[in-house]
């Protein structure tokens, strides 16, 4: 029976490898096919505003979340409930801005950078920038649009990563031309 | 703990990025830039296999022969990557297996039919690689190719190269 249980947290922690590995090997696909690490940054974005933009409705449907009222609930429900549920880690929430719509989300660890070094000649390459974009991918769907970048990052020499979210405005549903 | 349904959104996003990409340059794709996609696909897959296997076997003793690791494929590994075990293996005990999983995971949310059959392929290329990866670094050097007649069955067919 130990044995079984064994097997079960193992393979929650092995998935979490397969990930890790497959990320390591898209980062340096990317690298491989881009010249400079800011190109390399902008694809990872945009891949992870395309998951980013489905990823909100497997949240949506797993959690009962409702809409949140306000920024502070939206920091609150991505820390606590979204990073917890797809990361399996809770970042803190802090630093906000006087205005409130401006915070910090600290990382003690990421899951994506397990056994990842940055070589020196990669030394501007945001490697988990994937995170932004679907961050930025999720938030758009839920009508905020937000500017997303990493503040800090444990994989260029500092003690935290610090992800700093940014609201810039509430994006209006379009209705098409014609209707009502 | 990364949730199982990011490594599916990762993997799915990872493949529409290479075609884009790939597309993007030429204006159509042919089929020299499709068999591109496919093998940059499969080097991936390959890199992950190596890993993978390197600390999925890291407690356990050497395995006795040939059709004892394709067994741990089967079982062990497959439900590691694949979160389900291989229905079926099949051996010509000449270097040749076929691997048969009836509920493919990338391919079950495609179809389970007929549809969609010719863009199966571009989700197959990082599994096989995979596959391929994870023999390598067990000592067996193989060539692994997948095929789909009905979705979401799909079987691997591993031959070992022999030096």
């Amino acid at each position: 029976m130990s044995r079984q249980s064994n097997r079960t947290t193992d393979s929650k922690k092995m998935n979490s490898e397969l990930f890790t590995l497959t990320y390591g090997a898209l980062v340096t696909q990317l690298c491989k096919d881009y010249e400079n690490d800011e190109e390399v940054n902008k694809q990872l974005d945009k891949m992870g505003y395309n998951i980013g933009v489905r990823l909100i409705e497997d949240f949506l449907s797993r959690s009962s979340i409702g809409r949140c009222q306000d920024f502070r609930e939206t920091a609150d429900v991505i820390a606590k409930v979204a990073f917890k549920m797809y990361l399996g880690t809770t970042p803190s929430v802090s630093n906000w801005s006087p205005a409130g719509d401006e915070f910090s989300l600290i990382l003690e660890n990421n899951p994506l950078v397990d056994f990842v070094e940055l070589p020196d000649n990669h030394s501007t390459l945001v490697y988990s920038n994937l995170l932004c974009g679907v961050l930025r991918g999720a938030l758009e769907m839920v009508q905020m649009a937000v500017d997303v970048r990493f503040a800090q990052d444990t994989l260029r020499g500092d003690n935290v990563t610090e992800i700093r979210m940014k609201f810039i405005k509430r994006i209006e549903e379009n209705l098409p031309a014609g209707d009502e | 703990m990364a949730d199982e349904c990011l490594f599916d959104f990762l993997h799915m996003e990872i493949v529409s990025h290479m075609y884009t990409e790939q597309q993007s340059s030429k204006g159509e794709m042919d089929n020299k830039d499709r068999a591109v996609c496919v093998s940059v696909l499969e080097s991936m897959g390959f890199r992950v296999g190596q890993g993978i296997i390197e600390r999925l076997t890291r407690d356990s003793p050497s395995f006795k022969d040939e059709l004892d690791v394709m067994k741990f494929v089967c079982k062990d590994f497959w439900t590691k990557v694949f979160r389900r075990q291989v229905d079926n293996l099949r051996t010509n005990h000449q270097g040749t297996y076929v691997l048969q999983d009836n509920k493919f995971s990338f391919l079950t949310q495609l179809s389970s039919g007929k549809q969609y059959l010719d863009q199966a392929p571009k989700y197959l290329a990082f599994s096989c690689g995979v596959v391929r990866g994870a023999l390598s670094n067990l000592g067996m050097d193989s060539v692994v190719t997948a095929e789909v007649s009905v979705m979401p069955s799909c079987k691997f067919q591993v031959v070992v190269q022999k030096l």
